[in-house]
């Protein structure tokens, strides 16, 4: 498992940061996410972040929840998004690919079983957004054995310890956080402070990606420039399909324009 | 690392974004410097005594049980103020967000007991106060809400999911994760991440204590049982934790059958429930296969939710306490037993615990004592019940 390797490698010898874009799978439904991940694939992504809709997602703000409710009304399942998931694999077999949801989904099938399913369908990285440093040793074990790669979160408020203990477990890339509250592109990220980057380097943590509150290409430019290895966008690609539910057409040509312009923000 | 310990076997725990570790972690601190210093204790068995009305009675029922021999005697927290033993805690909590230094409150509610609780504590210690209500249960509840309006909350409708008591605390943790520095979230109930479900049964285990020194006056001897209602298991806890160590005493804690256990209507967390994770602990909770959380029901808008808290999944596995439901039937049932035969109208959430220790009662052998904690008094719930039963 080296694409996250592999992908921040290449991107350096182009002097790029990394820009990835997160979707609810099965939002707004099953064929329609697949189509639309294929676009900002095509577009430009250098790696997906990809959400399993939850019934009680507490990060997040109205955007992703609405995706969730989305997904969830048009009868996704887990295993539903994992053939999703393997279909892009299939066609993209060098991509990151990134999972992203909520703890109880993990547990209910056992979570070796989940891992498993995860890496047979081409999973690179798992983050459980409820599963704080403190409670995650179990899930790194699993991700281990499974060949995944276990992310953590390094928030605004973490103190020293915090980013030892990521420096020592973080594998694959460090999901750092733009501000505080739960997700949505309705509060700006906060571009971290020098000091926060350069506690992030010291400690050796995996490349940070700046993500929570970015929506515009200049937010993109000036993560990068702080020092982060690239920037994650949810919420305001999520809108982009919340704005479009009617017009397939209309949703992919403007999740490909925002893709390619948030792609070019990262030219260092 | 945490100083208390964060887990109930493996239930408990601090499922939550890394986020609000620290604020959980500063509350966890804020609550071993409080019990370690004299002056929080004065403060708050202060405004317990003086405030809310403690120690509340203990009422041997004279017309409940038909053998004269055995005695079911009622723990009143009924008569606490604010009408429920939820006071308790949220004093506990007010005088530890003053503590902190924090000047604002965020708390959710369901039928708006918690709330009206909230918003009492809030009056009387100057904080500002915000509670999250599920926007079917701001319609259904009108009454509580116009009571924490007029002592300065501010009511704040959920509309996302299901529009329900979960909702509420989903938007509760997430106004906190913004909010976490000036902002204390009062969980009220049993449940949540750790330092929750520790810190409210410490604040609530005066049920237990007080029970046991009544007890011991006028019977010289420990009850057989003690018998509360558990939605998340505030008051259960708080009677149970002083007995847990008394192996003789039955610790029986009654869920809500809602229109019984085998349809998808109920709260039976425990009875029915399987191990996951929501709103930050391990714990018991109604799911579907793929993990996605059900809806749970019952007639008593306090016990209808989907989870239960950790200490009792845990005192369940290990077989230390027991768990048995009551429908909605069997609760409006004793509801109105204890109303025609006491002349105490109780909380529907009460009314499940009593129609259980009925059963308990009428079973039992000679000798037996029982007591039942009744949590709260039912003048919130005249007018659902009213609706339910019409002029019969």
């Amino acid at each position: 498992m080296q694409r996250y390797a592999d992908m921040f490698s290449a991107l350096s010898a182009k002097n790029q940061g990394a820009f990835v874009p997160f979707v609810m799978i099965g939002d707004p439904d099953k064929q329609t996410s697949f189509e639309i991940i294929k676009t900002l694939v095509e577009s430009g992504a250098d790696a997906l972040e990809l959400g399993f809709p939850f019934s009680d997602p507490i990060a997040d703000g109205p955007t992703i929840q609405h995706a969730s409710i989305r997904a969830l009304d048009n009868g996704m399942t887990p295993t539903d998004c994992f053939d999703v998931i393997a279909q892009i694999r299939e066609a993209y077999p060098s991509i990151p690919i990134g999972l992203l949801l909520y703890s109880n989904l993990v547990l209910a099938p056992g979570v070796n079983s989940f891992y498993q399913k995860a890496a047979d369908a081409g999973v690179d990285s798992i983050l459980i957004a409820d599963v704080p440093l403190r409670e995650a040793d179990r899930f790194i074990e699993v991700a281990n054995q499974h060949g995944i790669q276990q992310i953590l979160i390094a928030p605004p408020n973490a103190n020293d310890d915090t980013l030892k203990e990521i420096g020592e477990k973080s594998q694959g890339y460090t999901y750092l956080l733009g501000r505080a509250g739960v997700t949505g592109a309705e509060t700006a990220a906060t571009i971290p402070a020098d000091e926060l980057i350069s506690k992030l380097t010291q400690y050796e943590v995996a490349p940070p990606l700046l993500g929570f509150g970015i929506s515009k290409p200049e937010q993109v430019t000036a993560a990068i420039k702080a020092g982060a290895a690239g920037a994650i966008s949810g919420s305001a690609t999520v809108n982009i399909i919340a704005e479009n539910l009617s017009d397939d057409t209309a949703m992919l040509a403007q999740l490909g324009q925002f893709v390619q312009q948030m792609k070019q923000a990262t030219q260092r | 690392m945490n100083n208390l310990d964060s887990k109930f076997g493996d239930f408990g725990g601090m499922y939550v974004p890394e986020l609000l570790i620290p604020a959980l972690d500063q509350l966890e601190q804020a609550f071993i410097d409080a019990q370690a210093d004299p002056s929080f204790e004065k403060e708050f068995h202060g405004l317990l005594k003086d405030y809310a009305g403690r120690p509340t009675s203990m009422t041997l029922s004279q017309n409940l049980v038909s053998n004269p021999n055995v005695k079911l005697y009622l723990k009143r927290e009924d008569l606490l103020h604010g009408g429920a033993h939820k006071t308790n805690q949220v004093l506990g909590q007010a005088i530890l967000t003053k503590r902190m230094g924090k000047t604002e409150v965020i708390a959710e509610t369901g039928a708006g007991q918690h709330g009206v609780a909230t918003a009492l504590a809030c009056a009387l210690m100057g904080l500002k106060c915000r509670i999250y209500m599920g926007a079917k249960d701001v319609e259904r509840q009108a009454p509580n809400v116009f009571r924490m309006r007029l002592m300065g909350a501010e009511v704040i409708p959920v509309n996302s999911g299901s529009g329900t008591l979960k909702d509420a605390v989903n938007e509760a943790m997430r106004d906190w994760s913004a909010n976490y520095d000036k902002a204390h979230y009062l969980l009220g109930t049993a449940a949540g991440p750790h330092p929750f479900p520790t810190i409210v049964r410490e604040f609530h285990r005066m049920i237990g204590e007080e029970t046991r020194a009544q007890i011991m006056e006028k019977e010289g001897r420990l009850p057989d049982a003690v018998v509360a209602c558990v939605g998340g298991g505030s008051n259960a806890i708080g009677m149970f934790a002083d007995f847990i160590d008394e192996p003789s005493v039955r610790l029986v804690g009654v869920e809500p059958a809602g229109k019984g256990i085998h349809t998808h209507e109920h709260g039976a967390a425990i009875g029915k429930g399987t191990k996951g994770i929501l709103h930050g602990a391990f714990s018991y909770i109604m799911q579907d296969k793929d993990g996605q959380i059900e809806e749970s029901y019952s007639v008593s808008a306090g016990l209808d939710y989907p989870a239960v808290g950790p200490q009792h999944a845990y005192l369940h596995d290990i077989g230390r306490a027991e768990y048995a439901s009551v429908t909605d039937e069997e609760a409006l049932n004793a509801f109105q037993i204890l109303a025609r035969k006491e002349g105490i109208i109780p909380a529907l959430e009460s009314a499940h615990a009593l129609a259980h220790a009925l059963n308990m009662a009428e079973e039992a052998e000679d000798g037996t004592i029982i007591v039942l904690n009744l949590s709260g008094r039912g003048d919130k719930d005249l007018a659902h019940v009213h609706s339910i039963l019409g002029d019969k």
